[in-house]
């Protein structure tokens, strides 16, 4: 029994990141259908943000808050810069795009900070809690905490808000939106500022756990995708149950099974969802007209 | 006007290109096929600095044999077949006396027949034991093999009473190389590896990994094998369910950013590393201590930048190459070769090298240093 619920811990850590990193595909493609591949190198520059604020001897919480700043800015530079510039673009092309942004990011990460790995302190204590004879670590609960707190704020946002409302409206049909007065444009841009600002927030929880470096953002980009699309993209419960989920069944693949198949179970998961709910878990049922 | 101009830089092109090859007909040519940028980037570039380095220092001594040392090396990009046509070059056109490099075993591979069919001296800076096992006339090698690292462990458990081992393994190339050469050492040492699990470098948790390997009846032991934030990950996990078997770790995290990384988590871990990580540490008795700190002084002077053990691997390279060209008293092939072959308690970065005809590395467990974490620090283990 203890060793079920250690796999499930273990599980809902990893979990809680795949999540963070999914919300963040969610947003963007919610407002613009595009599949956002640099959505992992954010998620990386906030976490290399924050230990370069914090060996700059900032306070950790003064810390986080610039770097999710800074990261935003980030998001903003490359809509105005790489998408925007591509509007009327098919939307592959922008995805394409969107690759390469990353790639960009990532190269730039690496020549100015450097190859090395870097650690984060821990946001409380560093000691386990011992729950029925398995162990969970603080900083676990932070990342799904404020994850959880970010789906509420975002479920307001995208169902009470004129904002919010707008955005949706964009990705549902970008002509009729405008049509409406919408400034589409603007919902683009925002749309990558708070997709950025919540991936640095993601990259910043889990920084203590994994520690941060430049190439973290490749793998948490594609399961985070990998999460979304199981859970239904532009669905934020979905990206929460889909990275919960997918972190579960890889714990539990390599607790009961063998963690040589921890990667490879996952995907069959996923096919077997996307067989038979091909819009995901919580994917909107939607019909495209030929 | 025109036409005057044109010839002015023909005559100046005639001019300079016979002065550079006049400078360099009594040259010693090195030739060196590095990866310098591409995935391997991380071992080529210290290899080509230090390369570099030491040739402009053996030079401003005045040479070898009364002559200067020329170093003539491509970047590869991390590929083998590119390797392959660079060899050829290097053999073909360059004329080289000696080629040191192929970065990677695959692209020490893809250099190999080409050396050894041009009958020319190949000092590799691969680990694979494939390189030397089965020996060839002409192919050597300087760094220590996944191997021996396991060896070194394992030879410690024996000390220690452990035959019941849990291995856990990194699904990267490092990690993989490891966990084969862990498992055909094991039976050697009377070691049984009774858990056989692996992570993914990038993973945030391996509790479940962990917990499984605990949960096996009479394990006594952990050994991880793993390069860089992964197994500082393991180690704070150990920490978190409270694991108190002995832990071991390969000397992929043999570096300073393994501690900052792990810990306090990272106390009592033991793990086998190069002298060079531990330069200061090491006692003034100690063989290698003078030519590690010395490599590690001129490096840093130079570069601002802490040396890996990977240009060490082109430092010695470099020296048992000028080594055995003193000793042959020319730079003809074969006789470099067999001088090579003759090496004796040459104290290099890496270890000490006594070389033979059965064996082209040369390096015993000596080379590998066991160290423990004791406070956030390392402390070597007698």
């Amino acid at each position: 029994m203890s060793s079920f619920l250690q796999f499930l811990f273990s599980g809902v850590t990893i979990g809680a990141t795949y999540a963070l990193a999914a919300l963040g595909f969610s947003i963007i493609y919610n407002a613009s259908g595009v599949i956002n591949f640099a959505q992992g190198e954010f998620i990386m520059l906030g976490g290399m943000a924050a230990v370069v604020l914090v060996g700059l001897g900032l306070p950790l919480p003064v810390a986080v808050a610039l770097a999710v700043l800074a990261v935003a800015l980030v998001g903003l530079l490359v809509e105005k810069f790489a998408i925007e510039p591509a509007k009327n673009a098919e939307v592959v092309t922008l995805i394409i795009i969107t690759i390469g942004s990353s790639l960009f990011i990532r190269g730039l990460v690496q020549v100015v900070l450097g190859k090395g790995s870097h650690a984060l302190p821990a946001f409380s204590s560093d000691r386990p809690i011992e729950v029925g004879g398995a162990t969970l670590l603080p900083q676990s609960l932070w990342a799904l905490g404020v994850t959880l707190v970010i789906v509420v704020a975002l479920a307001w946002f995208f169902t009470r808000t004129l904002q919010g409302k707008a955005m949706l409206a964009t990705s549902h049909n970008k002509l009729a939106a405008q049509l409406m007065g919408i400034n589409t444009k603007t919902i683009l841009l925002a749309s990558f500022g708070l997709s950025a600002a919540l991936g640095a927030l993601g990259g910043i929880l889990v920084a203590p756990i994994t520690g941060a470096s430049y190439d973290v953002g490749i793998m948490l980009g594609l399961k985070g995708f990998v999460a979304a699309t199981l859970g239904g993209l532009g669905s934020g419960a979905g990206a929460i149950v889909g990275g919960l989920l997918l972190g579960i069944f890889e714990a539990m693949t390599a607790g009961y099974i063998s963690s040589a198949y921890k990667d490879a179970a996952p995907f069959v998961l996923i096919l077997l969802v996307l067989f038979f709910m091909p819009r995901g878990l919580f994917g909107a049922k939607v019909t495209e007209r030929v | 006007m025109k036409r005057r101009n044109i010839l002015q830089w023909a005559a100046a092109a005639v001019v300079t290109m016979s002065t550079g090859a006049m400078a360099q007909a009594n040259d010693i040519k090195i030739g060196a096929v590095l990866s310098v940028t591409g995935p391997a980037a991380f071992l080529g570039e210290p290899e080509l600095k230090t390369l570099q380095l030491y040739v402009e220092r053996i030079n401003a001594a005045g040479g070898v044999l009364g002559r200067k040392l020329a170093l003539v090396h491509y970047d590869d990009g991390s590929e083998a077949s590119k390797a392959n046509s660079f060899a050829k070059r290097l053999l073909e056109s360059d004329k080289v006396d000696i080629v040191i490099g192929g970065t990677t075993t695959g692209a020490t591979m893809a250099m190999a027949p080409l050396v050894e069919k041009a009958q020319v001296p190949f000092i590799s800076l691969a680990g694979g034991v494939v390189i030397v096992d089965p020996v060839k006339k002409w192919v050597f090698k300087t760094p220590h093999t996944d191997r021996m690292a396991a060896e070194k462990v394992f030879a410690d458990m024996k000390k220690n009473g452990i035959t019941k081992v849990g291995l856990l393994s990194e699904t990267s190339g490092f990690g993989q190389s490891g966990r084969k050469e862990t498992l055909a050492v094991a039976p050697k040492y009377g070691i049984e590896i009774v858990a056989d699990e692996t992570y993914g470098p990038k993973d945030s948790d391996v509790t479940a990994q962990l917990t499984k390997i605990k949960g096996v009846p009479g394990v006594q032991a952990l050994f991880v094998f793993g390069l860089g934030q992964g197994p500082a990950v393991v180690t704070k996990n150990v920490a978190q369910l409270g694991i108190k078997l002995p832990h071991y770790q390969s000397h992929g995290v043999a570096s300073d950013e393994y501690l900052k990384l792990a810990g306090a988590a990272a106390d009592g871990v033991r793990l086998p590393s190069p002298a060079l990580l531990i330069a200061d540490a090491l006692p003034a008795s100690d063989a290698q201590k003078a030519v590690v700190t010395g490599y590690f002084k001129a490096y840093k002077e130079r570069f601002k930048e802490d040396p890996s053990t990977f240009g060490g691997y082109a430092q010695d390279a470099l020296a048992l190459a000028v080594d055995a060209i003193k000793r042959a008293g020319s730079t003809d092939g074969e006789k470099v070769r067999a001088a090579l072959e003759q090496t004796k308690g040459f104290v290099g970065v890496t270890g000490v090298f006594s070389l033979s005809a059965a064996d082209h590395m040369g390096l015993d467990l000596s080379a590998f240093r066991l160290l423990e974490v004791k406070k956030g620090d390392w402390v070597l283990v007698p």
